[in-house]
């Protein structure tokens, strides 16, 4: 099966990198183009390779409306996360050691903060509603004395329901706590405006919107003014936030694809909502369907729906030329279904049953067409293979029935 | 995904082909058939395995089986692979298959091998309900 004759749904995953993205990147790599090192001082390849890493960033900053000096490179999302969490905590400990998150974080928030309690730190896991929100009033009534740190995702990588980070920073702002935000999902999908909002840290990745994975950036507030510990030491790069050559073909890559997503949002926006809305159409009409997720508060780049009666995995592998995700991690050790959903308080069968489908730029109506025709079939032929669908017409409730675990 | 390409086949030939691959259902009141469900939709995997047997000598021998399984690709092509091995064979030769059989016949890997537990549980206790009918 070559890749090419599949269908790519799983964007909130990963993209593509934009074609126009990859031949300005090539721009910064061989004997001809601009490879210097951006920390040399003392040649014009330095000058050169230094003056496309400081565009780029005006780039990133750009989109996020804040200035460029606020953002540092990383390696990604998840190092901008552990900086984030890490850095704050560590270096404000003498304030406080307590602080608080959710439980359907993603796992680059959640491992540095299990971290962090090794090291003594006191962590809120705070639950979601049963939509996949945490709300304002929830981070409050969390809030102690000893609260030094607020982590908080945009938009869920599972599920794409927004929460609503502007209320979020004005309650973290009144108490002085730092809140950071994961936003790995959010570039390129919507509106942020950090000029406006009261973020102190914001994570972003250059993969999840069309530029190269290996880079991303962290936005660190100058005022009121965020300090942070290291986790990197060496040159003294990026303020000696973090050190190490920058990679300019990288950072070049996520400036343009940046660039892009501010030029194009709108465009991109419109047609996957319009993709989003068919797709749902067609989905609801298969019977015993959940979308999971708030319809009415979500970004319509990803959708998540449980197909009670089949397993997530094997609807996968029935999908064979689509790619998609499953909320069921029976490919992990753990053979737990998605804790995003638990944490939702979705029934573990339902967890079990949920498939991810992740729309974007190079989406076609084909594509959308071709999935939506084939997924019914699937869904349909598994249930025939399923003794919890023969059970469930049989009028027999899942729920009254002893089962023989294991 | 770690599938091998014999679990990835034989999942595919039994969801494009069920009743070739003997999916479907006897009726469990039958005195000559033996039904054994195991595993719990919590879990993400139910096997219902249903054997219809016959007396052979001071024994009995299994003429057909029919099967349905919810769960990963994995434990579908498990339960696929067991039933191929079950038919003809009588219930001691049954009582007698390991669930590394299975594992031997798919390639499963070490994380799927709770697939083929699940699959002998199932013709233990399908046997247990037809022994018990007798």
């Amino acid at each position: 099966m070559s890749t090419q004759s599949t269908i790519y749904l799983d964007y909130a995953s990963t993209t593509p990198v934009d074609p126009r993205v990859a031949s300005k990147m090539m721009e910064f790599l061989t004997p001809e183009g601009e490879f210097g090192n951006p920390a040399s001082r003392s040649h014009r390849f330095g000058w050169k390779a230094d003056e496309a890493v400081e565009e780029a960033r005006s780039h990133v900053a750009n989109l996020v409306n804040c200035d460029p000096r606020e953002v540092v490179w990383t390696s990604g999302a998840t190092e901008a996360d552990n900086l984030a969490i890490k850095g704050v905590a560590r270096f404000y400990k003498s304030k406080g050691n307590h602080i608080i998150t959710s439980k359907i974080e993603h796992k680059a928030v959640l491992d540095p903060c299990r971290q962090l309690e090794r090291e003594g730190f006191e962590v809120t896991y705070l639950d979601p509603d049963d939509k996949g929100v945490i709300s304002p009033e929830a981070v409050k009534s969390a809030i102690k004395d000893s609260t030094v740190l607020v982590s908080i995702m945009h938009i869920n990588n599972e599920l794409g329901t927004l929460n609503d980070i502007s209320k979020i920073g004005d309650v973290t702002r009144d108490k002085g706590i730092f809140f950071h935000v994961d936003a790995a999902q959010s570039t390129g999908k919507v509106n942020i405006d950090l000029e406006k909002m009261s973020v102190d840290l914001m994570s972003f990745s250059a993969h999840k919107t069309y530029g190269p994975k290996g880079v991303g950036a962290l936005y660190v507030r100058r005022k009121p003014r965020v300090r942070l510990e290291a986790l990197i030491h060496g040159g003294g790069h990026e303020r000696g936030m973090r050190s190490g050559t920058l990679a300019t073909h990288q950072i070049v890559g996520m400036g343009e694809a940046f660039r892009l997503a501010s030029k194009e949002m709108e465009e991109d926006h419109k047609k996957i909502s319009k993709y989003h809305e068919k797709f749902l159409d067609k989905v609801k009409e298969i019977d015993h369907v959940y979308i999971n997720g708030d319809l009415n508060n979500k970004v319509p780049n990803i959708l998540n729906v449980s197909f009670n009666f089949v397993e997530g995995e094997s609807l996968i592998m029935g999908l064979k030329d689509i790619a998609v995700s499953s909320g069921s991690a029976c490919t992990s050790a753990s053979l737990e279904p998605s804790y995003v959903l638990r944490a939702l308080g979705r029934k573990d069968e339902l967890a079990h049953s949920s498939i991810r489908f992740s729309f974007g730029r190079f989406t076609s109506d084909d594509d959308v067409n071709n999935t939506l025709d084939i997924l019914g079939n699937v869904v349909q032929r598994l249930r025939e293979l399923s003794p919890l669908w023969e059970m469930h017409l049989d009028g027999i409730d899942l729920d009254t029935v002893e089962w023989n675990a294991h | 995904m770690a599938y091998s390409k014999k679990v990835v086949e034989k999942f595919e030939n039994t969801l494009n082909n069920p009743e070739a691959f003997k999916v479907g259902r006897f009726d469990p009141k039958d005195a000559n058939v033996g039904t054994g469900m195991v595993g719990a939709p919590a879990c993400g995997d139910v096997m219902k395995l249903q054997i219809k047997c016959e007396p052979k000598g001071n024994t009995h021998v299994i003429k057909d089986v029919k099967f349905k399984t919810y769960g990963c690709g994995s434990a579908i092509a498990s339960s696929s692979e067991l039933v191929e091995m079950l038919i003809g064979k009588t219930l001691e030769e049954a009582k007698a298959i390991k669930n590394v059989e299975i594992v031997e016949a798919l390639e499963l890997p070490p994380i799927k091998i709770h697939c083929s537990v699940l699959a002998e549980d199932s013709i233990r206790q399908a046997i247990e309900d037809y022994e018990a009918k007798q």
